[in-house]
């Protein structure tokens, strides 16, 4: 309470620091493009005939969109302190349904089938982010059941009805207009990459332009406060559990329909990913702080070192080891950063 | 052997070019009570910190029984005698009492077992020399402030200290905590322990201290023995600047309008036994009592967070039903909590977002937050306010504890308040900036019609600013008087007897 310097009339930076300030500024954004801009280097002098091809970026355009969008939804519900472990299983379950879907409305030529009977799936797919969302909302903002535990027991339950209407194997067979959303090209470009950059700019605008946004915010820093501010905290998280579930929907939608393909288990590595992405991207799991920016240069800086590491023959287990060795490297310099700042 | 038990000499101390510490000398005697006085940011905290040896002064040196110490350590320090009571405690809160007390001696003897015995023994010795009991099982976080306190204190007594310095400690205790802590204070003086009391309260400090020291802007503006000094003049010190005293006269009343608030027969479960209350526009009507008294749950109800309160309220001569935030906020009552920093403030998120918190929607246009609207909204109200700030976008987590207060307040002017609840509106807040926040609610109340209602320990503070105050005592009234006319020893004398 007492004789702290007082911040609000800030120490005047020393002349020749300002860039050194922007560096160090609030947002990790700027530590982020860096870190991508080195990763991007590094791989193209390794492997330059290999990594600097076109075919490289479009394949990356093409699976970076499934991990992007379940990391976005992950970092949606650690903005109010929360998490959602639950992602993967409301992916799987939407493809699941609508791939259930498909093969009872056309048995063994669900392939064929036309715009109408995709456009359903679309719905019931989506129908199902929302569902299992509104359901993880439930738990957590009504009931009050704390977020990790809720999330990983509706996680069972969503992964569960999956394998009930697979049997276990993968359904195959979805129809062609289905399969665009994954594997598509508007314009020359990826369409699953098109609607991701769609959905991150929709995303980023909701949080920093609206209301909405800015509520989730305050939640997430103090949620004791925002009840004594007047915020209906329970609907807020509420709804912020249901954008969650239709993200973790839409990923799951382009994952079925890249690889022609629903299963009950399928990317399941993707969750823990994403969760560090999340944080990798700025996110603080303790709520209050998160962008869509950082969330999606942090996803672009491992789907380069990914892809970089496969075209050096690296095995796929080493890979997996990098991606974590790599991520605490990052965390643990943005810890040594803020302690450096106090 | 010299007089002082420690002194500091022309001391200088900066951070990134601002003088923390501009010159300072000051002593403290043997087992004298010493009181360092000064506003938020006078350079109390960084004195501390000196002679505990956490930092280095830039000039200036520092000496221990008349001898110059060169590079004091906080090792060096606790090691002659220094002991500093932060205002965080620095327990171990999921230990027991017995364990907190026993720790240091145990930890110095290095033995790899814990004789429990001996643990309790050692503990039970420490708060004897208070004179003092509490239960030595009890975890450290269940027990109130006022108890943890002792335990840091009877702590700091059993590392053998000479001098203990104890930071702020009345802050966030009731009057009767207080008390009995003054009293600890001169028990320990008794044992020919010094004690350096810093605060910015002047109660403690008129009572309890034999010297005084006041500091402004990193600077010793006057020391000398406590007669040599009065409320008044300590305060100019502080401040620079006269305060004033004059007492809060309620503006006429017109008749024909119907009470802000009128409230008949208010419970609430375990809390509140029925009471009555009416507030009237200009109205600042105190309400003080003990903790658990059911002041704060008689708030909490008026903000719609206690649903399950019964009795009606009429606000603005309508009947209305309370039964949530939004609703209380709707109908223009609110409230600036007790615990500013985990109750009001957004600390990570900028001073604008804070205030605009409550009334988002009022800048929303469409679909959006309209930006320019709501910096030229936040930034007329910084003005209004008269908030310290570089600008609305500076983190709130940087202002003073004033500042911060001003900001809660504003958050409500913003949602067009017709009633203000405060809960302990000034605490920790420092001389000058309370006098601002006294000047702000008496100008809401007259010129814009608000009526005001104040829960305080601060008697002083309740009887210049009130025109009417309440004493609540087991969920009920029990005693009313008027501002101004009523005088401090009277209240004191009934709150004393409410036990």
């Amino acid at each position: 309470m007492t004789a702290q310097i007082p911040t609000n009339r800030a120490p005047t930076t020393k002349p020749g620091h300002s860039l050194l300030r922007f560096v160090n500024q609030d947002d990790n954004i700027v530590q982020l493009v860096i870190i991508t801009a080195l990763v991007f280097v590094v791989m193209s002098a390794l492997s330059p005939e290999k990594f600097l091809r076109y075919y490289n970026f479009e394949s990356i355009s093409y699976t970076l969109p499934e991990l992007g969008l379940l990391s976005i939804a992950i970092m949606v519900a650690m903005l109010t302190g929360g998490i959602d472990l639950s992602v993967v299983g409301i992916a799987n379950l939407s493809a699941v349904l609508a791939g259930t879907l498909f093969h009872s409305l056309a048995p063994g030529a669900s392939s064929s089938l036309g715009l109408g009977s995709v456009a359903l799936g679309i719905v019931l797919a989506l129908g199902v982010g929302l569902g299992a969302g509104a359901l993880n909302g439930l738990l957590i903002a009504k009931l009050r059941i704390t977020p990790i535990l809720a999330t990983l027991g509706t996680s069972q339950i969503f992964t569960g009805i999956a394998l009930v209407l697979t049997g276990g194997p993968a359904l195959v067979g979805f129809p062609a207009a289905w399969n665009f959303i994954g594997n598509g090209k508007v314009l020359g470009v990826a369409f699953p990459f098109v609607l991701f950059v769609v959905l991150a700019l929709a995303i980023g605008f909701l949080l920093s332009r609206t209301a909405f946004g800015t509520r989730l915010l305050l939640i997430g820093t103090n949620a004791k406060a925002a009840v004594f501010a007047g915020l209906d905290t329970e609907r807020i998280v509420f709804q912020s559990y249901v954008l969650t579930g239709l993200l973790a929907s839409i990923a799951g939608l382009i994952l079925s329909g890249r690889t022609n393909a629903a299963k009950s288990d399928y990317g399941t590595s993707y969750l823990l990913q994403a969760v560090l992405v999340a944080v990798l991207g700025g996110t603080n799991p303790a709520g209050g702080k998160g962008s869509v920016l950082g969330v999606s240069i942090a996803v672009l800086a491992l789907m380069l070192l990914s892809s970089g590491f496969q075209m050096l023959r690296f095995s796929n287990f080493l890979i997996d080891f990098i991606w974590g060795a790599f991520l605490l490297l990052v965390i643990a310099i943005n810890v040594a950063r803020n302690r450096r700042r106090l | 052997m010299a007089e002082s038990l420690i002194e500091l000499r022309h001391v200088g101390k900066r951070f990134a070019g601002i003088k923390a510490l501009d010159d300072v000398s000051l002593s403290v005697r043997r087992g004298e009570i010493h009181c360092l006085a000064g506003e938020n940011g006078s350079g109390k905290s960084t004195i501390i910190k000196v002679m505990s040896g956490v930092y280095q002064p830039d000039e200036g040196e520092v000496l221990i029984d008349g001898e110059p110490v060169r590079r004091l350590t906080p090792a060096d320090s606790i090691a002659r005698g220094i002991q500093v009571i932060y205002q965080d405690l620095s327990l171990f809160g999921n230990l027991s009492v017995a364990e907190n007390l026993a720790m240091n001696g145990l930890l110095k003897e290095r033995r790899r077992g814990v004789r429990w015995g001996e643990v309790r023994r050692i503990a039970r010795t420490a708060l004897d020399r208070l004179g003092i009991d509490l239960p030595l099982d009890a975890d450290v976080d269940t027990l109130p402030t006022s108890a943890k306190q002792i335990v840091a204190i009877a702590r700091a007594l059993q590392a053998e200290a000479r001098l203990i310095v104890m930071d702020e400690p009345t802050t966030a205790l009731t009057r009767n905590e207080v008390d009995r802590l003054l009293d600890i204070t001169r028990t320990i003086q008794r044992d020919g322990i010094a004690v350096l009391f810093v605060s910015h309260k002047m109660r403690e400090m008129l009572e309890i201290s034999e010297r005084l020291t006041v500091m402004r802007n990193g600077r010793v503006v006057v020391e000398g023995p406590i007669v040599d000094f009065t409320e008044a003049s300590i305060t100019r010190h502080m401040t620079g600047h006269d305060l004033s005293h004059e007492v809060y006269v309620r503006p006429p009343q017109d008749e024909g309008v119907p009470p802000r608030l009128a409230v008949e027969n208010l419970t609430v479960p375990g809390a509140v036994e029925g009471v009555n209350l009416v507030l009237r526009p200009g109205d600042v009507v105190g309400l003080s009592g003990l903790i658990g008294s059911g002041r704060t749950e008689l708030a909490l109800a008026l903000f719609g967070m206690r649903p399950d309160h019964g009795g009606t309220v009429h606000i603005d001569g309508k009947a209305v039903r309370l039964d949530g935030v939004q609703s209380a906020i709707r109908h223009g009552v609110a409230y600036v909590p007790e615990d500013r920093l985990s109750e009001g403030l957004f600390l990570t998120q900028s001073v604008a977002r804070n205030m605009l918190a409550s009334s988002l929607d009022r800048v929303t246009r469409g679909l959006t937050v309209d930006r320019a609207q709501a910096t030229r909204t936040s930034d007329d109200m910084i003005a209004a306010m008269q908030i310290s700030t570089r600008s609305g976008a500076t983190l709130v987590g940087h202002l003073s504890g004033g500042n911060q207060q001003r900001v809660v307040i504003a958050r409500w002017l913003m949602t067009q308040a017709r009633i203000l609840i405060l809960n302990g509106p000034t605490v920790g807040v420092d001389v000058g900036s309370k006098a601002e926040i006294h000047r702000i609610i008496r100008d809401l109340a007259v010129r814009k019609g608000l009526a005001v209602l104040m829960i305080s320990d601060d008697v002083p503070e309740l009887l210049q600013h009130c025109n009417s105050i309440i004493l609540m005592h087991r969920g009920r009234f029990v005693d009313r008087f008027d501002g101004g006319t009523a005088s401090e020893d009277t209240i004191s004398a009934v709150l004393k007897t409410l036990r």
